[in-house]
């Protein structure tokens, strides 16, 4: 197996208890719905966006046991196309969105099935050349992308619904559905017989294999349905900002998503959401206070956290009701 | 029953060279269909290579496999397994995270496309409960069905490995050293399931056992680094003077 990936052998929860299935998904629901009364709407936006990216990250690194470290190819290259449908052709921007994601989902076959022929630390690199040839495209390719200025001035459009294409707070409630459909998809997969094949291949890929499973073919799915997600989020974040920044498709992009999924927990799925809402919250709060280096905190506060919880901090939380629910139980 | 005659496995001066090393050194093998075939040599003879080899683990270096008069060599292992050709390891190689009933389940649905179903949920996998219930009394694990194998007991992971093997339904299983590090009682007990396993079937194992050896197999091969050293039933082989000169100064083979 790989080196840098290894699965938390408390993974997944055998029994769940009623209370867990149906108390958290609503807790989830409602803290969705509350979040641009609490924050700033674009800043809600971003959370959610960012949480739905991390959630596709750790399909792979979580449950298939592979580290991409190229995910802002399919993110950045979702935002791009998503903003230049919007900006050519005027449609709604969900279509925009869908569109984005489809070309990550293109984007990523040929680059998942080069990729998974190598596991470990030869896999995130291989991912992350790939990541850097999108980069350098978009780099270069200035007539379409804008260069390093970016693409500007992307129009949000939705069916003439004034409130939604001017109103940040509003675009949230219209942009949200398609983030939670990401997510519900996440867990739909993870909990499907393909998932429990993915599971199977990170802990023991040999036994996968005489299984009869074709080990490589499950792992290009799982990356193309990782990218397509990973798109949703790009597609969204572009419609939010009204702009795509070159920053997007640079490698940074990839390694913050993965500090974003190791800080909620690997193997977890809803620690991405715990993970981006602390990394985005902390970066606001301290821009707005005028501090300059927020990467000193960020990475002081990831280090901490992977020091004291090793499971990250969704995980941790887990594994602690867990373990009282199993005390519990004779 | 079984056709007399047919070939199972069939090796042509099968080799396998590791930096010069000759593991596995010209064998020409015979697997009969519907005998119990043991495979059996010191330490460093090549037995698990050759399974390795026969499994699609390892590319041959020279030489060609073939299952039922099919050309098998250089076939990937997932390719060898939907031939029917299951196979244990000698190491314990499970899942840790899940459960003894979801290894069975795991194995069950390999045989159809259902693993490529992400937009399914996994009670789907309900379905193959009565023969997941079978496999797993069978091997005398029904008890702890629920439990993660990562904390099953070494002698439950080993029986574990023998019903993910036959949860495949496998005309040729392959099973290396079922035995391995197994208290009497439960070497017995995995004896008497094995030979009740291989009816119809047709088994190669590996075991330093000889006791496995002596109660299971029909026909006996004997490697020595890498090479078919003598083969015939268990009597002919264990009187054979190469046989004892081979094992001399290896005498714990308990």
């Amino acid at each position: 197996m790989t080196v840098i990936t290894e699965a938390p052998a408390d993974a997944p929860a055998p029994a769940r208890t009623p209370a867990l299935r149906w108390i958290l998904p609503a807790a989830g629901l409602t803290a969705a719905l509350a979040l641009p009364w609490l924050v700033y709407p674009p800043v809600a936006l971003d959370i959610v966006a960012l949480a739905l990216f991390a959630i596709a990250l750790d399909l792979l690194l979580g449950y298939t046991g592979l580290l991409s470290f190229g995910h802002a190819a399919f993110w950045g290259s979702s935002a791009y196309v998503t903003g230049l449908i919007a900006t050519h052709y005027g449609v709604p921007f969900p279509l925009a969105v869908l569109g984005g994601a489809v070309f990550a989902m293109i984007l990523a076959l040929p680059i998942g099935y080069v990729s998974v022929r190598r596991s470990g630390i030869y896999f995130a690199m291989v991912t992350l050349a790939f990541a850097q040839m999108v980069y350098f495209i978009g780099y270069q390719w200035s007539d379409l992308t804008g260069g390093e200025n970016g693409l500007q001035g992307v129009p949000r459009s939705f069916f003439g619904i004034e409130p939604v294409e001017t109103n940040s707070f509003y675009f949230y409630y219209a942009a949200l559905p398609i983030l939670l459909c990401g997510m519900a998809a996440a867990w739909r997969i993870v909990h499907s017989p393909f998932g429990r094949v993915l599971v199977s291949i990170r802990d023991n890929t040999p036994r996968a294999r005489a299984l009869g499973y074709d080990v490589d073919r499950y792992k290009t799915i799982a990356f193309v349905l990782s990218a397509g997600l990973t798109g949703l989020a790009g597609g969204v974040f572009a419609i939010s900002h009204g702009f795509v920044a070159l920053t997007e498709l640079h490698w940074t992009t990839s390694g913050d998503v993965v500090l974003m999924t190791v800080l909620g927990g690997i193997g977890t799925l809803w620690g991405g959401i715990v993970g981006a809402f602390l990394t985005v919250m902390l970066a606001d709060q301290l821009a707005s206070s005028g501090f300059h280096g927020i990467d000193l905190i960020t990475g002081s506060v990831f280090i901490l956290v992977v020091l004291l919880f090793r499971r990250g901090v969704w995980g941790t939380v887990r594994h602690q009701w867990q373990r009282r629910g199993s005390a519990r139980r004779p | 029953m079984t056709t007399e005659g047919r070939v199972a496995i069939r090796t042509r001066a099968l080799t396998k060279v590791f930096r010069g090393f000759r593991a596995v050194d010209a064998v020409d093998l015979e697997v009969r269909e519907g005998s119990v075939h043991a495979l059996v040599g010191p330490n460093g003879a090549g037995k698990t290579t050759l399974f390795n080899l026969l499994t699609g683990f390892l590319s041959p270096t020279s030489g060609t496999i073939t299952v039922f008069d099919e050309d098998v060599t250089g076939e990937p292992p997932e390719r060898v397994a939907r031939r029917g050709v299951a196979r244990s390891f000698q190491i314990t190689s499970l899942f840790d995270t899940l459960t003894s009933r979801e290894h069975v389940e795991l194995a069950l649905q390999g045989h159809g496309r259902q693993g490529f179903r992400f937009w399914r949920s996994e009670k789907l996998l309900g379905r193959h409960r009565d023969r997941v219930d079978d496999l797993i009394t069978q091997v005398g694990l029904m008890p702890l069905a629920d439990k993660q194998a990562g904390l099953l007991a070494y002698g439950q992971k080993r029986a574990l490995e023998l019903a993910l093997v036959l949860a495949l339904d496998p005309p040729v299983m392959l099973l290396d050293e079922p035995t391995a590090g197994m208290g009497i009682e439960d070497v017995d007990r995995t004896i008497a399931l094995i030979r009740r396993l291989a009816a119809g079937r047709t088994v190669v194992f590996v075991d330093h056992n000889m006791h496995v050896v002596g109660s299971l197999a029909d026909r006996v091969t004997v490697l020595q680094q890498g090479r078919i050293l003598a083969e015939g039933d268990y009597d002919e082989v264990r009187t054979d003077e190469r046989v004892i000169t081979a094992y001399l100064g290896e005498a714990d083979h308990a």
